[in-house]
């Protein structure tokens, strides 16, 4: 666990180590060098298993963070490798592809060009619908895509649907007469 | 023969009667097997409810000729087991159309339904159709192996291919049937029922999950109901013909109902005990114990 | 527009494409024509009397329902068959293949890629068949109201008999909901299959509208 850090730092220049729990760390790398890093960790430190890769859209920073999380199954340990793309305002941020190390990654890449939109070229398959079957509108797990809007626009929302926040929904009809009830433990043993 | 319109509406009444008892056997062993798992099981009269629903059902498909004749060919099959084996020892009228080669007609016609079936679910050009025919037919080509052994063997034993001979020589106490004279072909016979009887564990043809209802995947409506009816009649003639060949045949209705339940039950009960059998297991199994000891029957029937 | 959009989305099979005949002879090979009949469904005639009172009875209590989860909502079917709840005494039972099943039950959210699959499914039932909504998802979109990928309404892409309102309902409301579709069979009133068919072109408008990669033929027979 130590080493495969250690090796990262010194020879990749990771940066931002997060140490969630022994065996479980959060680490980040510049994009260029992540493919390389991911390389190492899987050939020398013994990271051999690709648990997944998943994506994070910070819109307010413009980043696209991609996570790898690498499983080495004799140390029991598992590192989260980061890598911060720039975010674009139209889809279409582009990784390294990973599936020559794993297979399997092609999947992976497959399901966040469909639904985040980033790129990854060369990756077999990866304009094959994953999940969505002839989607035409913007990948509908970045941030500025509202899916309300998409919804009430593409379904028929059937009217006189009505929203209640529960708290107030409670006190209002379950204890009228008393409101402060609902706040009582006697009643409510979450507060 | 007779062939006198008189004989011809006795063997009709007697279909009537097989067919509903198919029905009322049917029910009652869904019924017995629900008991088992602690439900209550299907009404009685369910199977005369699903016959008449899906005769009501529309039907506007053509998938060719040999889609519409092959639930019939099905139907011809079951039927013509029925015809050409007697229903009940020494009576003139409940003799149906038997003659002294018989046994060997029904065997044919044992796999003559099957065939037809084959060519009919294949022409209605599911996958899954032709999966269960496939698996269908290699099940069957094994069944029969030790089903014809065993028969040889009877036949030796009794010099006849007749089934009015062979009941006749099993009357007289239980100790003359044939699964006491002639264990072994009895055995052989009876571990080849389960297969003919196709339920589990060797029920992978109609696997309903995994391959959706196997060969009849595109049938529906009628022509569903035709091959219900023809499951009612051939699961009693099945039963039948094994208890004419093993259990000393009926002399009576009563006797006759109460047997072809029994045999039945038999492969019921060995279905709701073991799971199923994979199709190349089943074939493999078929071809071994069963077989094996069909040869020896057929050896010691000859050489005893 | 209607065929560029069908150019782009049209499945690799189902292209047309030029075949070499055995005689050496090249012909041309539209598999969406020449594969699948492009026939018009027709509605079948609605009969009155004791005779179609009797079948309708018999329909009703001989309910095949495709074995057909779409949703979470089938979690609540495999309890039918453990003896706390037995549907098979109400003559409820379960087939693997949509010929033979004259009930649809559409359990929870369906979403845009299982709604094609139940829209085919649907049709190659035989007539009169019945689709039954379970859980709120069929009726207004449930929680899932807001999704880009679940439909909010399915009485806007299929015809449905009877809804069971709930998320979940429990096995004893299906069963409650079966018995509600007994009424509906047994009263002569269970012909939506018909409407369907009426009402085509609203239907197929609806369903184009969201299923964008419409790779089969118009009805699936």
């Amino acid at each position: 666990m130590q080493k495969g850090i250690n090796n990262l730092i010194e020879k990749f220049g990771a940066s931002d180590l997060e140490v969630r729990r022994p065996g479980l760390s959060f680490i980040t790398v510049e994009n260029t060098k992540a493919v390389a890093a991911i390389t190492h960790l899987k050939d020398i430190d013994g990271y051999t298993i690709l648990s997944l890769i998943t994506a994070v859209d910070w819109i307010e920073d413009g980043i696209m963070q991609l996570t790898y999380l690498l499983n080495n199954p004799e140390e029991i340990a598992e590192i989260g490798l980061r890598v911060m793309l720039e975010r674009k305002e139209e889809a279409g941020e582009s990784m390294e592809t990973i599936h020559h190390l794993w297979p399997n990654a092609k999947k992976w890449q497959q399901e966040l060009k469909e639904m985040f939109g980033i790129d990854f070229p060369t990756s077999p398959g990866l304009n094959d619908p994953f999940i969505l079957e002839g989607w035409d509108a913007a990948p509908p797990y970045r941030r500025d895509f509202d899916t309300n809007k998409y919804a009430e626009e593409t379904f028929f929302p059937r009217p006189g649907r009505e929203t209640h926040d529960p708290a107030e929904h409670m006190k209002k009809n379950m204890y009228p007469n008393n409101p402060s009830d609902y706040t009582n433990k006697k009643y409510n043993p979450n507060r | 023969m007779d062939y006198s319109i008189e004989k011809f509406l006795w063997s009709l009444l007697g279909l009537f009667i097989v067919l509903n008892w198919g029905f009322l056997m049917a029910s009652t062993m869904r019924r017995v097997g629900a008991r088992l798992a602690g439900r209550i099981g299907v009404p009685m009269y369910q199977p005369w409810i699903d016959l008449v629903k899906m005769i009501s059902l529309k039907t506007y498909l053509s998938h060719g000729v040999m889609y519409y004749i092959g639930p019939v060919f099905r139907l011809v099959g079951g039927i013509g087991m029925f015809l050409f084996m007697p229903i009940l020892v020494g009576s003139e009228i409940w003799s149906n159309y038997s003659f002294s080669g018989d046994l060997i007609l029904l065997l044919y016609f044992q796999s003559f339904g099957m065939l037809g079936m084959a060519m009919g679910a294949s022409d209605s050009g599911s996958p899954h159709a032709a999966i269960g025919i496939s698996r269908g037919l290699s099940q069957f080509a094994a069944v029969e192996v030790p089903m014809t052994l065993a028969v040889i063997a009877i036949a030796i034993q009794h010099q006849t291919f007749s089934f009015e001979s062979i009941m006749q020589a099993q009357q007289g106490g239980i100790l003359n049937w044939t699964i006491f004279t002639n264990p072994l072909a009895s055995i052989a016979g009876m571990l080849a029922m389960l297969g003919a009887m196709s339920h589990s564990p060797f029920n992978l043809v109609k696997a309903p999950n995994e391959i959706p209802i196997g060969p009849p995947t595109e049938y529906h409506s009628s022509f569903l109901s035709v091959l219900r009816t023809n499951s009612a009649i051939i699961h009693v003639v099945e039963a039948a013909l094994f208890m004419n060949l093993f259990f000393g045949g009926a002399d009576t209705w009563f006797m006759y109902i109460i047997k072809t339940f029994f045999v039945y039950f038999i492969s019921v009960f060995v279905g709701t005990v073991f799971p199923r059998f994979k199709i190349e297991d089943s074939v493999r199994w078929f071809l071994k114990w069963p077989t094996l000891i069909g040869i020896i029957a057929v050896l010691v029937a000859a050489y005893w | 527009m209607e065929e560029e959009k069908k150019d782009k989305f049209l499945a690799p099979e189902n292209e047309i494409r030029q075949v070499a005949a055995p005689d050496g002879s090249i012909i041309e090979v539209n598999p969406l024509e020449d594969y699948f009949t492009q026939d018009r469904p027709k509605p079948y005639k609605v009969r009155k009397g004791p005779v179609e009172d009797f079948l309708n009875w018999a329909r009703a209590e001989s309910l095949w329902v495709l074995g057909f989860g779409t949703g979470c909502g089938s979690i609540e079917i495999p309890p039918l068959v453990t003896p706390r709840f037995d549907m098979f005494r109400f003559g409820i039972q379960m087939r693997a293949t949509p010929r033979q099943s004259n009930v649809f039950v559409i359990s929870g959210y369906l979403s845009v890629k299982t709604l094609k699959r139940a829209i085919r499914a649907y049709e190659q039932m035989p007539s009169p068949k019945y689709i039954v909504g379970l859980g709120s998802c069929t009726i207004n979109g449930g929680m899932y109201y807001d999704s880009y990928n679940t439909i909010n309404r399915l009485d806007h892409y299929l015809p449905v008999d009877a809804y069971i309102a709930g998320c979940m309902p429990r096995p004893e409301a299906l069963l409650h909901g079966f018995e509600g579709l007994k009424k509906i069979i047994k009263a002569g009133k269970g012909h939506k299959a018909n409407e369907y068919i009426e009402n085509l072109d609203w239907y197929k408008a609806n369903q184009k509208k969201i299923i964008k990669d419409w790779n089969m033929p118009d009805y699936n027979w």
